[in-house]
């Protein structure tokens, strides 16, 4: 077995065993055993899995077809609304108001029906499926439009903000049917489940630990495949690629779609973790923040990207709570330090992996004119 | 009370019969029945009489009292009371005397009927307003003081708000005959705001043909409105254009010239606006008499500051990531960070007050706009800055040096120019007009960590609208920007315009990815 293959097998291992042992450090343990882990670490744990899939979807389109795409957030929060609208119509008479039907918030802004677009969100399958489609269809549009026209470099990255920045102002309408700025909020259950019962929590830890390594190995696929190969060609020298005779508009419309939909799930499965999802998910301050997860720990190398989401996700636990003065600067030099110091991420120090498979720092480019 | 009134009538003695007209009036209104009081000041005041003045007002400030058999007594602020019918000194008993009360009709009379006075006073602003009230009022009993005044009035602006009392109180009037009523109609016509549309809208007891006139005149009028909605909305617009282009044109000089990303722009602007917050609590504290020209002070000053941290950012950060556009991007995002969590450290996180000083406060009218004089120098010094920038680039020495690192770097740097110290210079004046951008965003903005946060992104879009690499695109498209987000916030309302001007700059650039005016030839290559 090479070494790229082990590598293929060791991930998913450490990420689905290392989640089972939290898990049964909470279940089997009582809690007053050393080893015991408490709820709060269970649920955090998930949220850093979490985003760590929304950066190996970045990964995927920035690391692998020189997309950077500052909205990528969006389809996080957009599969997270689809979540959220099923945990909303789960409540069902529990909300405050009793309703069986209408979520709290529509009550309480004297709406009288349901809108069409809640209609079928009551089935868990079908929210599901919409956490994958919504995203996707959000990014098939986008992405033939952007693509077909070539729009590229900072010109698609400065877009995807401008996307993401609409989607936000959207949301925040409270006519939208979405909850307005209070987003969706105090869930009940999941498919018949408490959420609030530490089973449950580990369940949804397990059940994203799995998610987050079928994404890896998924997009392990893909740019293993001749597909992925063509897609660095076209991240290097997009119009050589063309001359070749490619069309890198499909191969990156391709991996946009596939990158929107794993961030989609990776959406979907941290809003009952977490338990609120609200439109400063759309902010175009966490995309960014998703791309400097990517950076640290290393662009166009998959297990960098898992790995920089969850160091700086830990490190942002740290710190907002012990020094949260601290945290923005902290955040601010890992920015600037990690692009001036570390073009290749931390997996680039740690590993010795061939350089010509890493992508250069930047498509190559000529001084500015 | 009825046959108290008459009762006094009859009474009245004989050798009062040079004011017999005005007598009644005196009794009605001591009569202290609402109506009949509201009768007799419409009475009084529309006799010409020269104690109505006196009596009116005495009435609306409380001080006008009567006895039992209905003589009216004026308190004067001494506490000494006066006859109201002949002015003279008296002592009546103060205990039979009763405060004359009103009520909201009475009321409504009273101001009607001062109304009417006024338009005899001396000073013309309050003839033309006493015009106004009249005309508000649309009081038909008015109508004879109205002429009288008419004919002795012979300031032409105050004529002119007579006339179209005039012509209210005649279109109200039952007893005005059709030509007359469509002479006023006409006048009305003529003064063509929102009062004359709603006046004509609502005639009572008209005629087919005066009901015509007035329908004709609403519709005439309504599309002179439209039409100042128009140029209104399209100076907003351009207010707004003018707040884009400031922020967004030296983001054109750093993106569109020398194509770095700087994600730290908005911050910029931010420093401008603190460096403005800061120069006015100096001159507050030090030399208040100077607050008026504090922003004059501190547009150099913004400019300086934020130039010099662009210098300094250009030297340590960016000047290793050139020809890396997406780690600039990165980098400067975090920068942008830094200098947030700075400026929060040092002046905390809460918004700063900029005062704004006495010349820009206030608004003027023109025609049926009403502009904002902030606003308005807002606009002035938009194209300044812009003005300033342009022959800054045509006409000094660096500007030549900027223009030709910019088009060929290597042959600049052959011809002897220090590039290195050009990226420096040209990235320091992208961020000094950022600076100078955020003194005049002070004022309409709040001055807070957060400020320029607001702008990047609207100011890329800006950039990447009007074409990069372009001055004039930028000029032209933060002002189309601004005007269509203006145009559709009445439809889609301030949000929802906002959300269709990024999704139709998103398609934009889909048509054209080099913006509205694409740089031609050997450059566009870059």
């Amino acid at each position: 077995m090479t070494r790229a293959t082990v590598a293929s097998f060791l991930v998913p291992v450490l990420i689905i065993g290392g989640a089972a042992l939290l898990a049964l450090g909470n279940a089997a343990l009582p809690p007053t055993a050393a080893l015991h882990v408490s709820v709060f670490v269970i649920s955090l744990v998930g949220k850093y899995l979490c985003y760590a899939m929304l950066a190996l979807a970045l990964d995927l389109v920035w690391g692998y077809a020189g997309i950077l795409s500052l909205g990528h957030a969006a389809f996080f929060a957009l599969g997270g609304y689809a979540m959220g609208m099923y945990l909303m119509r789960e409540i069902g008479t529990r909300g405050v108001y009793g309703n069986a039907t209408l979520p709290d918030f529509m009550v309480f802004l004297n709406w009288t029906e349901l809108p069409w677009y809640w209609y079928g969100f009551n089935h868990f399958a079908f929210a599901a499926l919409m956490a994958l489609v919504v995203p996707a269809l959000l990014a098939l549009v986008f992405g033939y439009l952007a693509f077909r026209s070539r729009v590229s470099g900072v010109y698609l990255s400065i877009i995807t903000q401008a996307l993401t920045f609409a989607l936000l102002l959207a949301f925040f309408r409270n006519n939208m049917g979405f909850g307005g700025n209070n987003g969706l909020t105090d869930f009940k259950d999941i498919i018949g489940f408490d959420l609030h019962a530490d089973a449950t929590r580990n369940a949804l830890l397990l059940a994203t630990a799995i998610a987050l390594a079928g994404a890896f190995l998924l997009a392990r696929y893909v740019v293993a495949s001749r597909l992925g190969k063509i897609l660095i060609a076209v991240r290097d020298t997009e119009s050589r690629t063309r001359f070749l005779g490619y069309r890198p508009e499909s191969y990156k419309l391709f991996v946009f779609v596939l990158s929107a939909i794993i961030a989609g799930i990776g959406g979907a499965l941290y809003v009952p973790q977490v338990g609120i999802i609200n439109p400063g998910e759309f902010s175009p301050a966490n995309s960014i923040e998703a791309v400097i997860w990517v950076a640290v720990g290393g662009r166009g190398t998959l297990v960098g990207a898992i790995l920089g989401a969850i160091l700086v996700n830990f490190g942002k636990t740290y710190f907002t709570s012990a020094l949260p003065d601290v945290w923005l600067y902290a955040l601010g030099f890992l920015f600037i330090l990690t692009t001036l110091f570390l073009p290749h991420g931390l997996v680039r120090v740690f590993s010795r992996a061939r350089p010509s498979a890493l992508p250069e720092p930047s498509p190559a480019k000529e001084h500015p004119a | 009370m009825r046959a108290f009134l008459l009762l006094v009538l009859l009474l009245l003695p004989p050798a009062l019969a040079r004011a017999q007209q005005v007598e009644p009036a005196f009794a009605a209104i001591a009569s202290q029945d609402y109506d009949a009081m509201a009768a007799g000041i419409g009475e009084l005041a529309t006799s010409g009489d020269p104690r109505a003045g006196a009596i009116i007002t005495a009435l609306q400030a409380g001080h006008l009292y009567a006895d039992a058999a209905g003589g009216l007594y004026i308190r004067k602020a001494e506490g000494n009371f006066v006859a109201a019918d002949s002015g003279a000194p008296a002592m009546p008993d103060e205990d039979a005397l009763k405060r004359l009360r009103v009520n909201n009709g009475v009321r409504r009379a009273v101001a009607a009927a001062l109304g009417g006075l006024q338009l005899f006073a001396t000073d013309p602003a309050t003839r033309r307003g006493a015009a106004e009230a009249v005309f508000k009022s649309r009081d038909a009993a008015l109508l004879p003081v109205l002429d009288r005044a008419l004919a002795k009035e012979r300031d032409p602006a105050v004529r002119l708000a007579m006339e179209q009392a005039r012509a209210a109180a005649i279109l109200t009037s039952a007893t005005a005959p059709d030509a007359e009523k469509l002479a006023a109609v006409a006048v009305i016509r003529a003064r063509g705001d929102l009062d004359a549309s709603a006046l004509l809208a609502s005639l009572p007891n008209a005629s087919p043909a005066v009901a015509t006139a007035a329908h004709d005149g609403v519709m005439a009028i309504q599309r002179v409105l439209q039409l100042w909605d128009m140029l209104e909305g399209v100076f907003y617009g351009l207010s707004l254009g003018s707040v884009l282009l400031l922020a967004a044109i030296g983001l054109a000089i750093t993106f569109g010239v020398m194509g770095v990303i700087n994600m730290a722009h908005g911050e910029m602007v931010m420093i401008g606006a603190y460096v403005t917050f800061v120069v006015q609590e100096t001159v507050r504290q030090n030399a208040p008499g100077l607050f008026g020209v504090s922003l004059v002070i501190a547009v150099p000053l913004a400019f300086l500051c934020a130039g010099l941290v662009g210098i300094v950012v250009e030297r340590s950060l960016i000047r290793f990531l050139y020809g890396r556009p997406l780690e600039t991007l990165l980098a400067t995002w975090g920068l942008s960070l830094v200098l947030q969590q700075a400026v929060r450290s040092i002046f905390g996180p809460t918004n700063r007050e900029v005062g704004t000083p006495a010349w820009m406060s206030g608004a003027v009218p023109l025609g049926g706009l009403t502009i904002t004089l902030n606003r308005l120098t807002i606009i002035v010094f938009a194209f300044l800055v812009f003005a300033a920038l342009m022959a800054l680039l045509r006409y000094t020495s660096l500007g030549l040096k900027m223009r030709a690192v910019t088009q060929n770097r290597a042959m600049a740097a052959a011809m002897g120019i220090r590039t290195p110290w050009i990226d420096a210079l040209t990235f320091g004046l992208g961020s000094g007009v950022a600076g100078m951008a955020g003194v005049a965003l002070s004022q309409i903005d709040n001055v807070s960590p957060n400020l320029g946060q607001g702008y990047i992104i609207d100011s890329f879009m800006v950039v990447v609208f009007g074409g990069v690499g372009n001055l004039w695109g930028t000029a032209l498209g933060a002002i189309l920007l601004g005007i269509v987000n203006k145009f559709l916030e009445p439809f889609a309302g301030a949000v929802l315009g906002k959300i269709a001007v990024l999704v139709l700059v998103i398609l934009f650039i889909q048509r054209r990815p080099r913006g509205l005016f694409p740089l031609k030839g050997r450059a566009a290559e870059a």
